[in-house]
C-alpha cells in the first residue's frame, strides 16, 4: 500500500510540472497586460516602466525560472491589477467556491445515486424513462440558461429567492442547482449503467441462487460493486465543480474562484490566471490521488497490484 | 428405491420469448425426468441444448425473457412451479443449491470468503454471525482448503481457480441441501484439479446423502460420477435411464452418435466419428423429430411427426420412432434425399 501511494504521488508531481509550463506560456499568448493598465495614448516609456515593474522585459525562460523559484517558496506572485498576493485573493474566494461545490455535489449524489439504482432495477419502465428525461435535460441544457430561467422564475416572478450575491443559505440554492443538475445527470447515468453491468454478473446470479432476499442482493452485492466508478467520478467532479463554476458564478454574481479566473483573463492578470489554474490543477491531481487510495481501500484487488 | 422420487419433472417447458412474442425459443420442451434421494443424475447434451436453462428453471432464477410455460416440478411433494417468489427464496440455497459454471466469476470480489459462505446460513437459519462463521470454517475444512482459519478472512482474488471452485461448492453445501445442481462445475479446471473436485463432490454426497444433478458435456465425468443419465437434444429429452444401460446399449441415434464421438481405451485404430450438421434453430423447430436432419437412420415419419415419449423398460425413457415402427415398415430416407 505504501509503495502504491508513493508511485501515484510521483505521477502527480510530474503532471503539475507540465501544467505549470503549459499555463505559463499560454497565458503570455493572450496579449500585453500593460496595454490594459495604462491610459489610452500612454508613452512608450510608461509602458516600458510597467513591463520593467512586472518583470515582463526579461527573457521568457528567466521569467519562468523566477516564477518557479518563488513558487517553490510558496509564493504565487502579486496580482497586476489588485496589487495584492494572488494567494490571498485565492483564499478569500475559495470558501465560497467550496461551499457552492459541496452543496451542488450533495444535491447531485442525493438525486443521482438513488435514481440511478431505481432506473437499473426497473429497466425500460416508467422510472427509467423519467430518469432518462431528467438526465437528458441536465446534460444538454447550458448552465447559464438554466441559471437565467431560475432567476426569472424564482426571483423575478415568485420573488422567493435572491437573484445574486452571497450571504444566506437561500443565496446558494439556485447556483447549486444550476451547477449540480449536470453532475446529478452524470452520476445517475453512471450509477445506472454500472448497476446494470453488475446485475448481469455471475456473482449476482449466485447471490440469488443462495436464496438471498432481492433487497440484500441489490444493496449489498450489487451496490458496493457498482459504487466504485461512481466514487471515482464524484471525486473528480467535486474538483471540477470548484473550477468550472466560472459561468454559474458569473450569472449569479457568486464571489468564488470561477469569477476570479474570469477577471484574471479579462485583465490579462498573468499571476492570477497562473495561480488559479495551478491551484485548480493541484486540487484535481490531489483528488485523483485520494480517489486512487480510496479505491484501493474498497477494492482489495488493487492493494496488491505492483 | 420405492416411493416418490426427490425431484420429479413432469412435462416441464421453459421458453424464451423475444420481440413481443414474435420469436419463441423452446429452450426446455416438455422434459420429464426424476432424481431419487442420494442419487446422481447426469444431464448431457451439446451447447444450447437447454441443459443450463433446465437447471435455472428448477432454481426459478430465469432471465427476464424466459418463462415457465407448462408442466410441474415435484420436489418433496410440493410443486415448485406453483411457489411464490418468497416461498421459492426459502427453498433456494437451503433445500436445493446450485453451483455455477464459472468459479472465477461467481464469487463477489469485494467480500471475504467467510462472509460469502456464512451469508446463506445467516439468511436461512437466522443464526448469529459468530456461529455462521464457525460453520464457514468447518465447510472450508470439509472442502479440503488448508488453514481455514486464515483463508476464511481472505478475498476471492487471493485464491486459485481450484480453491475458488471448492469455495463455491462449500457455499452450495452450506445449508445442507437435499439436492445440489452442478452446472459444468469443472470446465475451467485442469484435469488433476478436476478429478480432485469430483472426488470431493462424491465424498460430500455420500456423507450427506444428497442428490446431485450433474450438467456436463463430458461423458467421462458421467461414467465416473452418475447413476442415471439423461440426454438432451434441442431442448428435449431424447433418452434417459441408468448410466450402465445407456453406455452399453444406447438406443437413440443421437446417444449412439454422442458415445461414438468419444475415444475409448483399447480401440486404438478406430476413427472417432463426429456428428455431421448443426443443431436446429430452437425458434423454428422442424415438425418432426428435432434430430431427424442429422440422424443417419431417419425415415419419413421422423420428419413429419414428433416421436412420442416411450418407456421400453420401467427405468428407461426414449423419444424415437425407430423403436415404435418395426424395421420392415421403415422406408429409409436415402443419404441423397436427406440433403434436400
Amino acid at each position: 500500500m505504501g509503495r502504491y501511494i508513493t508511485r501515484r504521488a510521483g505521477y502527480c508531481l510530474l503532471s503539475l510540472f507540465l501544467l505549470s509550463l503549459t499555463i505559463f506560456f499560454f497565458v503570455r499568448v493572450t496579449g500585453d497586460p500593460a496595454a490594459l493598465l495604462v491610459e489610452p495614448g500612454a508613452s512608450a516609456e510608461d509602458i516600458a516602466a510597467i513591463h520593467h515593474q512586472f518583470g515582463l522585459d526579461r527573457p521568457l525562460w528567466v521569467q519562468y525560472g523566477l516564477f518557479m523559484w518563488t513558487l517553490f517558496h510558496g509564493d504565487l506572485g502579486q496580482s497586476f491589477y489588485y496589487q495584492t498576493p494572488v494567494f490571498d485573493l485565492y483564499m478569500s474566494r475559495l470558501p465560497n467556491s467550496l461551499m457552492l461545490a459541496a452543496v451542488a455535489m450533495i444535491f447531485s449524489l442525493i438525486v443521482g445515486i438513488p435514481s440511478g439504482i431505481l432506473a437499473s432495477v426497473r429497466v425500460g419502465r416508467f422510472w427509467d424513462s423519467a430518469g432518462k428525461m431528467f438526465a437528458l435535460l441536465g446534460l444538454s441544457l447550458p448552465s447559464f440558461w438554466v441559471g437565467l430561467v431560475l432567476i426569472l422564475v424564482f426571483s423575478v416572478y415568485l420573488k422567493w429567492l435572491p437573484s445574486s450575491g452571497a450571504g444566506t443559505p437561500l443565496h446558494l440554492l439556485m447556483p447549486a442547482f444550476a451547477l449540480g443538475w449536470y453532475f446529478a445527470a452524470a452520476h445517475m447515468r453512471l450509477t445506472r449503467s454500472s448497476m446494470l453491468d453488475v446485475l448481469g454478473s455471475e456473482y449476482i446470479k449466485l447471490a440469488r441462487l443462495k436464496g438471498l432476499p432481492e433487497a440484500l442482493v441489490i444493496a449489498k452485492h450489487a451496490f458496493k460493486n457498482a459504487l466504485i466508478p461512481v466514487i471515482t467520478l464524484a471525486g473528480i467532479n467535486l474538483v471540477i465543480m470548484v473550477n468550472v463554476a466560472v459561468v454559474v458564478e458569473t450569472v449569479f454574481a457568486w464571489p468564488g474562484i470561477g469569477r476570479l479566473l474570469y477577471e484574471g483573463i479579462t485583465f490579462r492578470d498573468f499571476p492570477v490566471v497562473q495561480g488559479v489554474v495551478l491551484l485548480g490543477g493541484a486540487m484535481i491531481v490531489l483528488v485523483n490521488l485520494l480517489v486512487d487510495i480510496l479505491y484501493a481501500t474498497i477494492d482489495p484487488r488493487i492493494r496488491l497490484e505492483r | 428405491m420405492a416411493g416418490e422420487p426427490l425431484l420429479r419433472l413432469d412435462k416441464l417447458s421453459t421458453h424464451y420469448i423475444a420481440g413481443g412474442g414474435l420469436r419463441v425459443v423452446r429452450a426446455v420442451d416438455e422434459v420429464s425426468l426424476s432424481v431419487n434421494a442420494g442419487e446422481t443424475l447426469g444431464i448431457v447434451g451439446e451447447s444450447g441444448s437447454g441443459k443450463s436453462t433446465l437447471a435455472l428453471t428448477i432454481m426459478r432464477v430465469l432471465p427476464m425473457a424466459a418463462k415457465i410455460v407448462g408442466g410441474h416440478m415435484w420436489f418433496e411433494g410440493e410443486d415448485l412451479v406453483q411457489k411464490t417468489d418468497a416461498e421459492m427464496r426459502e427453498i433456494r440455497g437451503k433445500r436445493i443449491a446450485m453451483v455455477l459454471q464459472d468459479p472465477m466469476a461467481s464469487l463477489n470480489p469485494l467480500f471475504s470468503i467467510g462472509n460469502q459462505i456464512a451469508e446463506p446460513i445467516r439468511v436461512h437459519e437466522r443464526v448469529s454471525r459468530a456461529s455462521a462463521w464457525e460453520r464457514a470454517r468447518g465447510l472450508l475444512k470439509a472442502v479440503r482448503i488448508p488453514s481455514p482459519e486464515t483463508r476464511v478472512k481472505q478475498f476471492p482474488h487471493e485464491m486459485s481457480g481450484g480453491m475458488r471452485q471448492r469455495i463455491v461448492g462449500a457455499i452450495g453445501m452450506s445449508c445442507e441441501p437435499r439436492l445440489l445442481i452442478a452446472d459444468e462445475p469443472t470446465t475451467s479446471l485442469d484435469l488433476t484439479i478436476q478429478a480432485q473436485y469430483l472426488n470431493l463432490l462424491r465424498d460430500l454426497q455420500r456423507e450427506h446423502g444428497l442428490a446431485l444433478i450433474f450438467i456436463t458435456h463430458n461423458l467421462g465425468i458421467v461414467a465416473k460420477m452418475c447413476d442415471q443419465l439423461a440426454v438432451m437434444y434441442a431442448g428435449r429429452l431424447v433418452e434417459a435411464g441408468p448410466v450402465s444401460r445407456i453406455f452399453n446399449a444406447p438406443e437413440h441415434p443421437y446417444t449412439q452418435a454422442l458415445l461414438n464421438s468419444i475415444p475409448r481405451m483399447g480401440e486404438r485404430d478406430q476413427r472417432l466419428t463426429a456428428i455431421a450438421g448443426q443443431p436446429p434453430d430452437l425458434s423454428a423447430l422442424p415438425p418432426g423429430c428435432a434430430f431427424a436432419q442429422r440422424c443417419p437412420q431417419a425415415f419419413h415419419r421422423c420428419r413429419s411427426e414428433a416421436p412420442p415419449v416411450l418407456h421400453p423398460r420401467p427405468d428407461h425413457t426414449l423419444r424415437c420412432w425407430l423403436s415404435v415402427d418395426a424395421p420392415a415398415e421403415r422406408p429409409r430416407v436415402l443419404a441423397g434425399a436427406a440433403a434436400v
